[in-house]
């Protein structure tokens, strides 16, 4: 005896439905979210941002950010311009930080001039240069904020992945990785633009010497740690001219 | 009348041994590879797995006599994805935190063939309650060998436990690091995670003989 469940007609209908219920229901809820969404990404940034230059919550050895409810103050309070810098032409913009590095990359590659966000803040009377970079790890997107003092010393990073493996290459976002960034320099003596290698036995694991240009690896996220090496120099090189005009 | 009958305390009872989704029916492999290298990793995915395939299976077995045969594995796959999807949504709209946590694993808990095969094998079959149960006793068989796992591949892997350096720190040289141990990064690497669970199950069928096939 065939069920009724078998027939052709029904399996076509019953796909149709199933397709268009859940389609639709799917496409209501990312609609009806998507505010919400966008508002934590939103607020995500400048928590970033605050966190590279050292305005964050951390403890003896977790990251934390400054809390959502008072992170656009803060962001107000510390960061006190927002420059766009897009060939010779620097420009302040109040949402600087919401530009799409993803996007600017793109223009870059279709011959377009790349706007290139920094922002400018101020703590303990101490001026901080914080430029977004944006990057490939071995799955998915990786990216992050980089802090850094008028000379190009590093003085603070945060990374975040999309899909890093959990345990391995996720660990760019644990402390004792960004930490590890911390007063690296990024200019040779000569002003040279060298930018920081993520490295396998660099023979430096307590990471002393600031200014070997290296910053000790992951164990098993090898590749994720030569794509932070490498958003690093591509995109933080593009500020060198900037920072050149800063010195006297 | 008791809340769970003998045969239904069998559906919990069974998968967390004798017959275990991963040392037994050997599913589920490829997230315990993936994501062991970290004990807290392993927890936060046997959670997941364990919400997923609970829910899964009474969605299911609810559908069970109006779904077509011939398409029945993508209905399942659908459900599956569907669920996984609208919990992602939701937690990235309210709990976004937590959501940053979950993003990697929401891909691998779609494709953990545990829940396919368990929707495919019990919850087409049973009703909602019994699938429940069924579903919630694969999902702790598989968070079991999954822990077990993490723990072993943290603890000598990076010398942690849920980031916490229990056996001294390995660049101070304190602890047993000391007395010259090391850490042995191969652990960190996927194919240990075999080796363990290969390890695993030598155990359970020595153990228990009745489980090795007559050739």
């Amino acid at each position: 005896m065939s069920k009724k469940t078998d027939s052709n007609g029904y399996t076509m209908i019953f796909a149709v439905v199933m397709v268009l219920v859940v389609g639709s229901l799917l496409a209501f809820m990312a609609s009806s979210l998507k505010p919400n969404i966008k508002e934590n990404q939103r607020i995500e940034k400048q928590q970033n941002i605050l966190y590279a230059m050292g305005v964050n919550e951390n403890d003896e050895s977790s990251a934390n950010f400054v809390s959502t409810s008072i992170a656009g103050e803060e962001f107000k309070k510390y960061i006190k311009k927002q420059l766009v810098i897009e060939g010779d032409q620097i420009t302040e913009s109040e949402d600087a930080y919401l530009i799409d590095i993803k996007k600017q990359q793109a223009n870059a590659k279709n011959g377009k001039t790349r706007k290139l966000p920094l922002f400018v803040g101020e703590k303990d009377g101490r001026t901080f240069y914080v430029a977004p970079i944006y990057g490939k790890g071995l799955w998915d997107a990786i990216w992050g904020y980089v802090s850094m003092d008028e000379n190009m010393v590093v003085q603070g990073a945060y990374f975040d992945h999309k899909g890093e493996t959990p345990g391995l290459g996720a660990n760019i976002k644990q402390r004792y990785f960004m930490d590890d960034f911390y007063g690296e320099h990024l200019l040779t003596e000569a002003g040279v633009f060298k930018g920081i290698t993520v490295a396998k036995g660099n023979n430096d694991p307590k990471n002393d010497d600031k200014t070997d240009y290296e910053v000790d690896a992951i164990a098993g996220a090898t590749i994720t740690g030569d794509g932070v090496s490498a958003m690093i120099k591509s995109d933080l090189s593009l500020y060198v001219p900037y920072f050149k005009t800063l010195k006297p | 009348m008791a809340l769970i009958s003998k045969k239904d305390a069998a559906l919990i009872k069974d998968p967390f041994l004798d017959n275990n989704p991963i040392t037994i029916q050997v599913l589920g492999i490829c997230s315990a590879l993936a994501i062991t290298a970290e004990l807290k990793a392993s927890i936060v995915m046997s959670v997941s797995v364990l919400f997923v395939l609970g829910l899964g299976n009474v969605v299911i077995s609810l559908m069970r006599n109006i779904i077509p045969s011939k398409i029945r594995i993508i209905v399942q796959l659908i459900v599956v994805a569907t669920l996984v999807i609208i919990v992602d949504l939701v937690l990235k709209a309210f709990a976004y935190e937590l959501s940053k946590t979950l993003s990697v694993f929401v891909g691998l808990i779609i494709t953990n063939c545990i829940i396919m095969g368990r929707f495919e094998a019990f919850a087409l079959g049973n009703g909602p309650w019994r699938s429940f149960l069924d579903g919630i006793g694969n999902a702790v068989g598989y968070a079991v060998i999954l822990i077990a796992v993490g723990f072993f591949r943290e603890l000598l892997g990076s010398g942690t436990l849920l980031g916490f350096k229990v056996l001294g720190d390995p660049i101070e040289k304190t602890g047993l690091y000391a007395i010259g141990y090391e850490n042995n990064g191969f652990m960190l690497l996927s194919p240990m995670a075999l080796i363990v669970v290969g390890i695993i199950i030598w155990i359970q069928r020595t153990k228990n003989t009745s489980l090795i096939e007559e050739n």
